[in-house]
């Protein structure tokens, strides 16, 4: 059989469109009902540490009620899933580092109120309530992670420096510990603007949002507090331009810098790298109102309100992370370092008992405070522009955030003003 | 014959312009559509606000710097990467040997991802502990380290953004210009000899220049929308996991925090986008104007 140089054009086409087709079916590791029964499709961000991802390959595995498939993605989640919320190939359980108002109100994910009616007590408040709005629970809190200020003491030792237990303290004691080889504090590449957040507002015993829903920061406290930031700044006692940033304790073992703001889940790099020679301390108050405090988070279970198969979705999430407590603990405590989101299971926890993890474990009972859930992605973004204008611009701290409390305000009636919450259809 | 002409006609650009249709075309109306709605975490909104997205983001301060910086920006970075990239290929386009080899080297960066070259900047050449490269350099002759990318007086980090980007772009618009330099005819240049003409600047100006006319109008408007849609460079050079700092930050950058990121405010994002074509779209068709664009280099 002969063809022609035009045949053999379109059968090419032909079959390149083919391929093309068949390659908008994606991979999203949703299935429908089968033989097998239900097919769940369940993602995970990627955690860092070894033996995370076998970990909940394995849980899923053990599920016998539904065929549960784990997506690993690496990358930006948050925005992933985001997105992936918009349309039908998304996932049907995801972890998700909120829900966010707006996920909620959109309808985006599922009430879960029923799973832990029964254990509501047993998990930590600090974490269970930025997932509860109208009074209904939006997502089960996973593990709780938590930042604080690493130090190492055989530096503080040698410049005749004590861990500074006020802001005014630290900000002293950064610039003492500051030679031209070490910077004494490092509050991430930007100068603090990112990580710190709503932190120094806390500590200057002020908050984000007040108990009936307003700004809670439109106080001369505010800028005071965020004033001594700058200073930081301007001393040259910030470490800046790391090659790792604040999450990654690189900068601190290496010897860059003799203080660190960083997550909990640095823990157990820098005690392998630096033994004994560090301690913990909450983010110090300032001025008379002020409290010592550490921001707390959690990364929770929740069901996409686009699932096709929501009851038997809740239903796996209520026997992974409601009823599987032995999952929960090897989750929590057998890989990275994070405190068990149920009370009965951080109790009990050995490796939670002595050292810097127990100042941990304190630190986030007594001074935990979460970002509440009417606290925006804009209004969030309006502060945290402003914060960065404060720290590395040396802005006039009253005039940012005079702006700050107008954008914040009008986000806070919006979402106030939505308050129904649309049907999962 | 003209039913089989018209049949081969859909055969070969059909699925083509279906894709065009369905990628493109398709979610760009459907953006224009979205403008005009209330559509936090949704693309399928109801609540319809008319223009409010559109005063909202005018009235964004934000949104209106990052427009304003990336007006100057634009007049920075053009005339810049246009010089560097014209003088590549005048001094490559001069040599006797190895110009297969310096065209090459001066182009291979733009083979190179924007996001690799900008991690690399960050991570290596700009990054501001003493041990980077630029700050090793800074410590031979006495100098502490400079944070590039973390300080904003002075804006050092416009001189990692600039260099980044020159390093990358400027082969690619060489190759343009080398390929404009080799269309004009040698009789011209004998020409300018026998009339007089000096080598160099008077033959550059007199000569090259007017011949390259429509080459310098098409790299031109590609430079000026390059700057426009600029992102990937900024976005991997000072984004971190919380965010982008309040400089620098391109209009793209915004409105992916804006529509894509944790905000989801669709809506919004798109009445930004739009407002984003339409600056380019004014600028571009203003400068083509002004240009002349679409006459020949022999009318020049």
């Amino acid at each position: 059989m002969t063809m022609s140089r035009r045949g053999v054009l379109v059968a090419g086409a032909g079959a390149a469109g083919a391929g093309l087709l068949a390659g908008c079916g994606s991979n999203t590791g949703r299935g429908g009902g089968d033989a097998h029964g239900t097919q769940l499709s369940q993602w995970y961000h990627q955690y860092g540490e070894a033996g995370t991802e076998q970990a909940v390959e394995r849980y899923a595995g053990a599920y016998r009620k539904a065929r549960v498939r784990v997506q690993w993605r690496p990358g930006n989640y948050d925005q992933q899933t985001a997105a992936a919320l918009l349309t039908d190939s998304g996932p049907d359980v995801f972890e998700v580092n909120g829900p966010t108002l707006d996920q909620i109100q959109g309808g985006q994910v599922v009430d879960l109120t029923e799973l832990v009616k029964d254990v509501e007590d047993d998990f930590n408040p600090a974490v269970l309530a930025p997932k509860t709005y109208d009074g209904r629970v939006w997502g089960i809190p996973q593990v709780v992670d938590m930042q604080m200020l690493y130090y190492r003491k055989s530096l503080l030792r040698d410049a005749g420096v004590e861990p500074p237990d006020t802001l005014d303290a630290l900000v002293d004691a950064a610039g003492k510990l500051t030679s031209s080889k070490v910077k004494g504090l490092f509050l991430g590449n930007d100068g603090g603007a990112g990580v710190l957040g709503g932190t120094p507002l806390y500590a200057a015993g002020l908050r984000l949002v007040t108990e009936d829903g307003k700004v809670g920061f439109d106080d001369p406290a505010a800028a005071r507090t965020l004033g001594k930031l700058h200073r930081l700044y301007a001393d040259k006692s910030l470490l800046l331009g790391a090659p790792a940033d604040w999450s990654d304790p690189s900068a601190f073992t290496q010897g860059l810098t003799a203080m660190q703001w960083s997550g909990l889940w640095a823990l157990p790099q820098i005690r392998k790298e630096l033994g004994d020679d560090f301690g913990v301390l909450p983010f110090p108050g300032d001025g008379g109102d002020g409290r010592p405090c550490v921001p707390v988070g959690a990364y929770g279970a929740a069901v996409s309100g686009r699932s096709r198969h929501k009851e038997a979705a809740k239903e796996f999430v209520r026997w992974l992370w409601v009823q599987r407590t032995d999952y929960q603990e090897d989750f929590a405590l057998s890989y990275g370092f994070h405190i068990p989101a149920r009370i009965s299971l951080a109790r009990k926890a050995a490796q939670l008992r002595s050292g810097a993890a127990a100042d941990a474990v304190r630190y986030t009972t007594d001074h935990g405070y979460a970002q509440p859930l009417l606290w925006t992605p804009a209004a969030q973004t309006a502060y945290q522009d402003a914060l960065s204008r404060i720290i590395s611009g040396g802005a006039s701290p009253e005039g940012e955030l005079r702006a700050v409390v107008r954008k914040a305000g009008a986000e806070l009636d919006r979402v106030k003003s939505t308050k129904k919450v649309k049907k999962a259809s | 014959m003209r039913r089989r002409r018209a049949l081969w006609f859909w055969v070969f650009v059909g699925p083509f312009a279906l894709g065009l249709a369905l990628f493109t075309y398709v979610p760009l109306l459907w953006s224009v559509g979205l403008s005009f709605f209330d559509a936090h975490n949704t693309v399928t909104p109801t609540h319809f606000v008319g223009l409010d997205n559109y005063t909202a983001m005018l009235q964004d301060d934000a949104f209106v710097g990052s427009l304003r910086t990336f007006l100057v920006f634009t007049a920075f970075i053009v005339p810049v990467t246009y010089l560097l990239s014209l003088s590549l290929a005048l001094m490559v386009n001069r040599l006797r040997r190895a110009r297969a080899f310096f065209r090459s080297v001066f182009f291979l960066p733009a083979a190179c991802s924007y996001v690799v070259a900008a991690l690399v900047w960050k991570m290596s050449v700009f990054n501001g502990v003493r041990f980077g490269l630029a700050n090793t350099v800074l410590g031979w002759i006495g100098q502490g380290p400079v944070a590039w990318l973390a300080g904003t007086d002075p804006p050092w980090y416009w001189l990692v953004i600039v260099t980044v980007r020159l390093w990358l772009q400027a082969g690619f618009y060489m190759v343009l210009f080398l390929a404009g330099l080799q269309r004009i005819d040698p009789v011209l240049y004998e020409a300018a000899a026998v009339d007089g003409a000096r080598p160099g600047w008077t033959v550059l100006r007199h000569i090259t220049l007017p011949q390259l006319r429509a080459t310098s109008v098409g790299v031109v408007l590609l430079l000026v929308v390059n700057a426009f849609q600029a992102f990937d460079e900024f976005y991997n050079l000072l984004s971190d996991a919380r965010g982008y700092p309040p400089y620098a930050r391109p209009p793209l950058v915004y409105l992916y925090y804006t529509a894509l990121g944790q905000g989801q405010n669709l809506g919004l994002g798109s009445a930004g986008a739009v407002i984003l074509a339409l600056v380019i779209a004014v600028v571009t068709v203003g400068q083509a104007r002004w240009l002349r664009l679409g006459r020949t280099d022999a009318d020049g």
